[in-house]
Parts: structure tokens; sequence; C-alpha cells
């Protein structure tokens, strides 16, 4: 099957008086029909305007952007508003007309679209099913909740049935209880309906809870690009380490091994721990070579339902037991010590 | 002086009616006027969702040209104007004729206000669902700026009141006229006391409306 998105070596530069901006620097990209894709970027990398490029509300400076194999960069304005007719967006401010009432928000694009006024009434009773505000269709916008709001701005994003969901900060303006309601919605509509979905954040949390694959943007770059796994694990880029970190402290920090060494006397091993890694196996075994070992740092968490985290270990014995008892632990995983 | 109001009572109520005439008369034209003047500011600007930079210093200048002009001073300025096409310079439709012109371009400046503080985010989400220029415009923006627009628009009425009666002075009929007439150069100080308060009275009853019409649209 062909890409629901393709970027290639797509730059967008912005002009503000005599410096120029590089907001989007040679991207190229492939998002997969069905998947849900996200990027992560500090504020200023570029993301918000990486998805705009998607839509044609900007356009690119050099490069293409394919949608369903569609070349819109050569699209003129009136050709792209059908294109953007079957794409669908949400906001960080959820951008609701207050001047209309729920019912009358979710019907927008299909008066856009053309939908004789029967057809509309009841497409919008059933994407209010959907989001689960059947009860809500007649109040304006300034009486919902946050968490509502984006529900509305979801159901009014997909009144068209599109096949690509674009949600730019969906969730950054959401308390985390709301954001996780909202993230449940999207993976149901991605799951149910089968629509692709590019989640633009800034929250490594959201991409862990939602994305399959990810892209991390730096200035403007793709710096890494990898299923939402491969990038937690083993970050490659500074960037995505600073992400990672973020939400998995399971690493010590050198602060924290300062403290650690203060505390412990004996040698001091960080080790991963990934599904099948026996490590469990040879420190039971630890004993017999005289070996103590206590557990002084750490975490395991699930990611796209593998685990994945690591261990600190402060082992105190013979010198050759430890030693024995490390080169154990790298034939079942990597271990890295921490020197003295 | 003893003021015969008996004599005076009919001239006051039939300038009571020209005034609200003509002002009534000057808000839907120069309203009108001002509104697409005004939403074109807006949607030309940079950044606007029909961006024409040259279409928008044209008409910013000419607001600008129009707008500081006194009222009294364009009232005699464009007499060659108003005498092609109303086909006199005095009277009530001479006198209109100049309020619109005026009123179009101070609505066209507020009406250009109140749309700059329509949330942009709100114009991109409609721009994304793929609605055009014109649709964007009629049914949402004006939609969305409605309550802001309304006390924009009776803030304006004020002044067309004030205007008309200064079209007193080409003999333009109205509350302005008849003060002056009957008032000033007489030098009876209760007509041109009576004359004031009617107009106070009016422009008391359109601000209350303007304030109610605009809590409706607001739903607040």
């Amino acid at each position: 099957m062909t890409p629901i998105v393709r970027f290639e070596s797509v730059t967008k530069t912005f002009q503000s008086g005599k410096k120029t901006l590089t907001a989007v620097d040679a991207v190229d990209l492939t998002i997969e029909r069905g998947e849900i894709f996200g990027v992560i970027g500090y504020s200023g990398a570029g993301k918000s305007t990486l998805v705009r490029l998607i839509n044609g509300l900007e356009r690119p400076t050099s490069g293409r952007v394919v949608v369903d194999d569609v070349d819109i960069t050569a699209l003129s304005e009136s050709k792209l508003r059908h294109v953007r007719a079957k794409i669908g967006m949400i906001f960080q401010q959820f951008n609701l007309f207050r001047s209309r009432t729920v019912a009358g928000n979710v019907a927008y694009p299909l008066v856009v679209a053309g939908w004789p006024r029967q057809k509309r009434r009841e497409r919008v009773a059933e994407l209010l099913a959907f989001v689960g505000l059947s009860d809500k269709a007649r109040a304006y916008p300034d009486q919902l909740s946050g968490g509502q709001k984006q529900r509305v701005g979801i159901a009014r994003a997909l009144a068209t049935s599109p096949d690509l969901l674009l949600a730019d900060e969906s969730t950054s303006a959401l308390d985390p209880e709301t954001t996780q309601d909202v993230l449940r919605l999207l993976r149901k509509v991605n799951r149910e309906l089968g629509v692709t979905i590019v989640v633009i954040t800034h929250e490594m949390d959201v991409v862990r809870a939602v994305a399959d694959r990810v892209a991390v943007l730096a200035e403007g770059r793709v710096v890494e690009l990898g299923t939402v796994f491969d990038v937690f694990s083993e970050p490659q880029a500074p960037a995505s380490k600073s992400f990672v970190s973020t939400i998995l402290r399971n690493r010590p920090e050198p602060a924290d091994l300062e403290r650690l060494r203060s505390r412990f006397g004996g040698r001091i091993v960080t080790a991963d721990v990934r599904d099948g890694s026996r490590i469990g196996d040879v420190l039971s075994d630890a004993g017999g070579h005289g070996v103590r070992f206590e557990i002084v740092y750490g975490g395991i968490t699930t990611l796209q339902d593998r685990s994945f985290g690591s261990l600190t270990l402060e082992l105190v014995g013979p010198d050759d037991g430890v030693d024995d008892v490390i080169r154990r632990l790298r034939t079942v995983t990597d271990v890295e010590e921490v020197q003295a | 002086m003893t003021t015969n109001w008996d004599k005076l009572r009919p001239v006051l109520f039939e300038s009571i009616g020209t005034t609200i005439y003509m002002v009534v008369i000057t808000l839907v034209v120069g309203g009108l006027i001002g509104l697409v003047v005004g939403t074109l500011l807006y949607a030309t600007r940079k950044g606007g969702i029909l961006q024409n930079t040259a279409a928008y210093t044209v008409l910013n200048i000419l607001v600008n040209i129009v707008r500081p002009i006194p009222f009294i001073i364009l009232l005699a300025a464009l007499g060659p104007v108003t005498l092609a096409v109303v086909g006199r310079t005095i009277g009530t439709e001479a006198a209109i004729f100049v309020m619109i012109i005026a009123s179009s371009f101070a609505i066209a400046r507020i009406v250009e206000q109140n749309l700059v503080t329509v949330d942009p985010g709100v114009i991109e989400a409609a721009r994304a669902m793929g609605a055009g220029p014109l649709r964007i415009i009629v049914t949402l923006l004006i939609p969305e700026a409605l309550g802001p627009l309304i006390l924009g628009y009776t803030f304006v009425l004020i002044g067309i009141v004030d205007m008309s009666a200064m079209a007193g002075t080409i003999g333009g009929g109205g509350l302005g006229d008849f003060a002056i007439v009957y008032g000033y150069q007489r030098f009876n100080w209760q007509v041109t006391l009576v004359a004031t308060l009617v107009i106070i009275l009016l422009v008391q009853a359109s601000q209350f409306f303007g304030n109610w019409l605009a809590r409706k649209a607001l739903r607040r």
C-alpha cells in the first residue's frame, strides 16, 4: 500500500525582516496508512509548520508533499480546499466556533462539503454519540470543559469521514486525566475507524501512550525516526535522549550516582531490562559466588506491550566473584559499570 | 421671552422625524459600506485570508484621509461631489449623502478593529475544513465578532446623531437644524434645551438597545 503522506526533501522558510527562519529543513518522511505517527520536538522545532504542510495551510519553500498520491504542492488554493476537506485537524486551543452550538460546530465541515440538512443532522448525532457528547448538542462551547471541547473538536474533525487526522498539540492545554481521556478517544478513532493520525506534541507521555512510530524534530530536522519502542529504548540523538529522560527516570543521573557511591561501598552497575533478559537468573546464582546484591536505583515500564527499563545494582563480595557476576550479566543484557 | 410651543410643537415633531430618518438611512447604508470596506481591510492585510498589499494600502490610506476631516469641513469640501450625486448641496438628502461618506469610513475602521480580535485559530480551523474566504467571512468571521460589532455600531450611531445635528448648518433639517434656527439664532435657550434633551433621549435609547442586542449576540 502506498503511504498516506510523503515528504520529499521539504524545506519551509519564513522571512521576518532580513532574517530567514528555517522552520522545516530538508525533511524526508513517510507516514503509513493506519498508523498513529508521533512528531515530537521542543517549541520552535518546526512541528506546527510540519503538520500544516500536510493539509496545505503552509506551502513548502522547496520539496514535495504528497498526500494520498496527490502532489499537493502543485495544487491551486481552490483545489487544495478539496484535499483539506478530507483531512481532519484538531488544535491545542480547540478553535471551536463560539457563535455556534456544539451541533453547529460539528455540522460546519458538512455544510462546507455541501451535505443536505437531513443528512447533516443524522451525521452530527452519530458523531456526538461517538465522542460521548450527545447531551451537549445544543450547548455553546463556552459552557464546556476543556476535555469536552476537544471531544467536540474531534467530532468536528471526523465529520466528513477523513482518512487522516492531524492533531496539533491536542492535549497540551488539558490536565493529565483529561489528556488520557482524549488520548483514549484518539486510539479509538484509529482502531475503530481506521483513521491515520499524526500527533504533534512536546510531551513524550503522549507519544508513549498512543504512537506507533515517532519522529524527533529538532531545529526543523528529523533527528531520529523509528518505532516508539526503539526510540525510547535506545535514543541516539541528543534531543531524543532528553525527551526520553523526561519520562523515564530509570537511569541514575550523575548527581544520583554521586549520592549512590557515597552511600554504597560495593561496585555499582546498571543493567538494561528487556523482555527475555534473564537478569533474575544471574542474580539468584550470585550468592553461590559469595556475592550479595542490592537494588539501588531503576525503573521498568511497558512500551508497545514490551518491557523495558533498567536496574542499578550494588554488588558486594570478593573481586573475582563480582567480576564473574558482571560477566554473566553481560551475556544476558547490556551492563554499564559505574567507575568509582 | 415666552415660547409659543403650540406653533413650535409640530416643527419639533417633524424635526425628530427627520433626525431619525437621516440617522437610520446613514446607519443602514453607511453601515453596509463600512462593513464591506472594514472586512476588506481585515482580509487584505498581511497574513489575511485575501492578503493583497496593494488593495490594503489603498484602502488604508483612503480611510486615513477621510476620517480625520471634521464633519463640518467635509460637508463643504464634498460640495461638488454632493451636487453631482444628489443634485443639490443643501437640504436633508445632501446632508445624508455626506453623512454616509463620513460614517462609512468610521465604521470601516471599527469593523476592522473588531474583526482583528477574532481568534485566528478559528479562521485556521475553518480553512483546514476546506472553507473558502468568502464563506469564512460571511458564515464565521462576522458571526464570531457580532457582539463587539453591535457595540461598535452603537458607538458610531451616536456619532451619526452628532453629524445630523451639524447638518443643520446646510439646512439639513432635523433636531440640530431646529435647535439652531429656533433656539440659538433667536436666543431662545428653552428651545435649544428641549432639542438637546430629545437628542439625549434618543441617544440613551439607542445605547440601551445596542447593549441589549450585543448581550443577546454574546449570550451573556
